[in-house]
């Protein structure tokens, strides 16, 4: 599937950002994300990559300019209805008071209590542990005391909970080792391709980026400097930053 | 109800000349003592301290004896509303964030709280006549105002660091689609806790490890220790009551604070 041909999941348009002390975050941004597609959004660190997926799901607003999903502005959506569909995964996920499956429990409810909750599909919380590659007798442990990988994991789980249609995850591995890493990137890959899942991930690695998406889009100071199918981004990149910090990795 | 009767009261009390009081401070000046022997740098502080608290209490000494001589229901309630505004101040003033408008918040808290505490008892337990009578509107208002006061400030302070220390939990409940009140629920609740434990605690040891101050200044005063007990047993309802109101209407309200209308955190 090419970008042409599909539907457009987001769609960005002069989008600014402008923190507190008059820096931009974000400038002049325009980018599509296709539905079905696993886009990766790399970068060096300041580029603005978190400060982009934060305003995917309204964790943040823009300054100016519009974001549109499904065809509709943001702003237009009900945030929790928006929120419930394009579920974010945090680099350090907060565990909620209680057990892994008193942490599934809340995200279900709150999906149970939308208005259209009979148009969701909610899945079981085995089945979401068993999708994010959490053994199910997980559930009964502390949140608290889980590991940085098991947490990770079980904030996946706890997103698909809500059955959303697009998963965003801001540095889901940069907090782990390299080989917990590679386990979730798989689960991540293994979800997209099985539930159709629209999936936005910023990350620093760009062999995670390389190995899990079908689009890469590359950031630096606050702009997208290029976008395009992954393998193109990371064999033959037409801007010249681009290239350099692909190819050469700097 | 059986009011004390003041006639009967001054003929049993010790009255304090300026000479008395002079003795006492004798007390005020071992403090500052000890603050430099053991350079605590406060001895200024006792000495401003010590004048300070001579010349409000004056004040305040001539102010209720005004008061109470002319019983006009305006002035009473004037005196109520200064009392109220110099509390709301106290509570907001060292808060670190939001102070305008938590001054708001609090004052307001403050205003149903012990207000509707007050007018209560007032009308419901003692049965005043006039119902302004400043003799006991003004003492139970004092007492009423300052725990609300304790009360507003630990609800807002804690809530303001509950929600410092619990901003990743809080928007990872966002995030899923919850609502601010959802998402904010656990520090709300720990902050109210916070500000309604001290009144607890006063209620389990009154009498036992403390004597409270009105209570022993009505035993000082001449009248009966078991009427003092029965006004000390109304006062500890009464700021139970009012501490209770005052710190759910500033940790509700104060929360809207930290969500934009998107639903967002508000940002540091």
């Amino acid at each position: 599937m090419t970008a042409a041909d599909a539907v457009t999941a987001f769609s960005l348009r002069q989008v600014q950002q402008i923190r507190g002390d008059d820096v931009h975050t974000l400038r002049d941004v325009d980018l599509d994300i296709p539905r079905g597609e696993v886009v990766a959004l790399v970068g060096p660190s300041g580029a603005g990559k978190t400060s982009l997926i934060r305003l995917l799901n309204r964790l943040d607003s823009p300054a100016s300019g519009s974001i549109t999903y499904d065809g509709s502005l943001i702003e237009t959506i009900p945030v929790r209805e928006l929120r419930r569909r394009v579920a974010f995964v945090f680099q350090a996920p907060a565990m909620f008071p209680g057990t892994v499956a008193e942490n599934l429990a809340v995200a279900r409810d709150l999906a149970r209590a939308a208005p259209n909750a009979g148009a969701i599909k909610i899945p079981e919380p085995d089945e979401a542990l068993h999708l994010a590659g959490v053994d199910p007798a997980f559930a009964s442990r502390d949140a608290q005391s889980l590991s940085g990988g098991e947490r990770q994991r079980v904030s996946i789980a706890r997103a698909l909970m809500t059955g959303p249609e697009t998963l965003l995850l801001d540095e889901p591995t940069s907090a782990l080792d390299p080989d917990v890493a590679d386990h979730i990137i798989a689960t991540v890959r293994m979800l997209a391709a099985s539930m159709q899942l629209t999936v936005v991930m910023v990350t620093h690695r760009l062999e995670e980026a390389r190995a899990v998406s079908t689009r890469t889009v590359f950031m630096e100071a606050a702009r997208v400097i290029e976008a395009g199918p992954t393998e193109t981004m990371f064999t033959a990149p037409t801007n010249e930053r681009a290239r350099n910090f692909l190819l050469r990795g700097k | 109800m059986m009011l004390v009767a003041p006639q009967t009261a001054s003929s049993s009390v010790l009255a304090l000349s300026w000479l008395d009081l002079a003795f006492a401070g004798a007390l005020v000046i071992v403090a500052m003592a000890i603050s430099a022997w053991q350079r605590l740098g406060l001895a200024r502080g006792f000495a401003i301290g010590a004048v300070r608290a001579v010349v409000q209490l004056v004040a305040v000494g001539y102010v209720l004896t005004y008061l109470i001589a002319t019983r006009r229901w305006y002035l009473v309630l004037l005196t109520l509303l200064v009392m109220l505004v110099a509390a709301t101040k106290t509570a907001t003033d060292r808060q670190k964030r939001g102070r305008a408008k938590l001054f708001v918040i609090s004052g307001t808290a403050m205003l149903i709280g012990a207000g509707v505490t007050l007018a209560y008892v007032d009308v419901i337990v003692l049965r005043l006549h006039p119902w302004y009578d400043p003799q006991y509107l003004i003492p139970l208002f004092g007492m009423i105002i300052g725990n609300a006061m304790n009360g507003a400030a630990l609800a807002a302070d804690r809530l303001n660091s509950e929600m410092e220390l619990r901003r990743g939990e809080v928007e990872a409940y966002l995030a899923l689609g919850a609502s601010p009140a959802r998402a904010s629920a656990e520090a709300v609740r720990r902050a109210l806790v916070a500000a309604i434990m001290p009144t607890l605690n006063m209620l389990m040891v009154v009498g036992l490890v403390s004597l409270p101050g009105m209570m022993t200044g009505q035993i000082i005063g001449g009248s009966s220790p078991l009427t003092a007990v029965r006004y000390q047993i109304v006062v500890v309802f009464m700021l139970a009551g009012a501490v209770a109101m005052t710190s759910v209407v500033v940790a509700l309200w104060y929360r809207g604070t930290f969500f934009t209308a998107a639903e967002q955190l508000v940002s540091r």
